[in-house]
């Protein structure tokens, strides 16, 4: 912590961009409702890991460019991005030290927030969501959390992204 | 951070860091800003169009897991396989080719006959073929992103087709990648024709891929399950008499004027792989009849 001097950002950008090619990737069958959004938790990591270099600007870039590669309003995902950067901002310090079903749970909470900003101004434009399984990529984002979390940790160790 | 003290440390792990709170609301309102101007002005396509071609080699990217399987099955594949599909294309050429000779027969009537009638003539159409990139984000809005754009010619409005029938329309074109919106978006209207009878009415999506719903129809009408839809050519964006779907459900309420009747889209629009997209304009509404040569 005493060392001031950043490196490893080509790892974050590696790892942004390894997040979003997964979440063009289908999972088979009925599964793929609960597809989860790789690289809002990617986001959510970075946050919570380099709290004084990922932020929320950098959530609202990445939004940015999913708004364009979803086909979503410019600014939908960077709004509900930012919101999610900046909750886990303000709560990185308890996450942390959650046991990894506890994070699972706080990454829960922080993906249907995710979500539910996005499909609410989907909404306010004409397509609201019919049913309640537009929640589900939250649920399989909590399942996949554990693993990804110990993935992006080990990377982080490797390669002391600081 | 170790050497805090006990109650201290709790504290620290409650802090409310106010600098952040006001980038939020910074960047939100920028957010907010730039989707209010997208949705009322459409004045940022030209910095879509920029970040989407940055991103497009993302995107090619990404369908590199499928590209791979397709190459594996097509070079790969033992040559009894390939004998065997070799052998039952040849069959469905020469079946097609067959129709095809019927179809030449008719259309050269059909221009004779419409050129007697003084009416515009059925041009055939300049096909492109385009490929799916990716579907929309959000499963209630049928849109889907496709591999060609302005670079290759497409325009909006184009009409989209696969080999059973209407897929959709170019909603947007960017430079390399263009948006199609599907008959089967919930805000999304086709004109169409029930060819058993006639009647005109509208075919509206309603979010689900294998429905589409024909609410105009009043309850006096002959419609049965099984009747055909096609394009009607009203609205002068599709061409008329493509195939759209077939009538899956007719229910007459007497409480309501309208018939609730529901309709199966024929094309597989749930397994997109490509599509074709047709020329704009032609063959639509005839505005004023051209005089042809016969």
């Amino acid at each position: 912590m005493t060392d001031d001097r950043t490196h490893g950002g080509g790892i974050i950008a590696l790892s942004l961009l390894a997040a979003f090619l997964l979440s063009g990737i289908p999972l088979p069958g009925e599964l793929d409702r609960f597809r989860p959004d790789w690289v809002a938790m990617t986001l959510i990591y970075w946050c919570m890991a380099l709290p004084h270099r990922i932020g929320i600007g950098m959530g609202w870039l990445v939004g940015l460019l999913l708004d364009v590669a979803r086909g979503a309003l410019l600014g939908q995902y960077a709004l509900a991005l930012s919101v999610v950067a900046y909750l886990t901002l303000q709560t990185y310090r308890r996450i942390r030290v959650f046991s990894p079903w506890r994070q699972a749970l706080t990454v829960l909470v922080l993906l249907l927030i995710e979500q539910v900003l996005v499909f609410w101004i989907s909404g306010v434009i004409g397509y609201p969501p019919r049913d309640g399984w537009y929640l589900a990529p939250a649920v399989g984002g909590m399942v996949a959390w554990p693993l990804l979390f110990v993935v992006l940790r080990d990377v982080r160790r490797h390669f002391q992204v600081a | 951070m170790a050497a805090l003290k006990p109650s201290k440390r709790f504290r620290y792990l409650f802090t409310i860091n106010p600098a952040a709170t006001l980038r939020l609301g910074l960047w939100a309102a920028l957010a907010i800003g730039m989707m209010t101007v997208d949705h009322r002005y459409h004045s940022l396509d030209g910095l879509r169009d920029l970040l989407s071609t940055a991103i497009y080699p993302l995107q090619t990217l990404m369908q590199a897991p499928a590209a791979v399987r397709t190459w594996f099955t097509d070079n790969l594949a033992n040559r009894g396989v390939l004998l065997e599909e070799n052998a039952r294309l040849r069959e469905k050429q020469i079946f097609l080719n067959a129709q095809l000779q019927k179809l030449t027969t008719l259309e050269a009537e059909n221009r004779r006959l419409r050129s007697l009638l003084e009416s515009a003539v059925n041009t055939p159409e300049r096909m492109l073929i385009a490929e799916l990139l990716a579907v929309d984000f959000n499963p209630y809005r049928h849109h889907i992103l496709l591999n060609r754009g302005r670079q290759h010619g497409i325009e909006a409005n184009q009409p989209a087709i696969d080999q059973h029938g209407i897929i959709g329309q170019i909603m947007r074109a960017d430079l390399l990648t263009s948006t199609a919106i599907l008959i089967t978006d919930p805000n999304h209207a086709l004109p169409i024709q029930i060819t058993r009878t006639g009647i005109r009415t509208l075919a509206r999506g309603t979010g689900h891929f294998q429905e589409l719903e024909l609410p105009h129809i009043p309850n006096s009408e002959d419609v049965k399950v099984g009747d055909e839809l096609v394009t009607s050519g009203l609205g002068g964006r599709f061409p008329k008499g493509y195939p759209v779907g077939t009538i899956t459900k007719v229910e007459f309420d007497p409480g309501s004027p309208f018939a609730r009747i529901t309709a199966k889209p024929l094309a597989q629009l749930d397994r997109i792989r490509e599509v074709m997209l047709l020329e704009n304009g032609v063959d639509g509404v005839a505005v004023a009849p051209a005089p042809v040569a016969p």
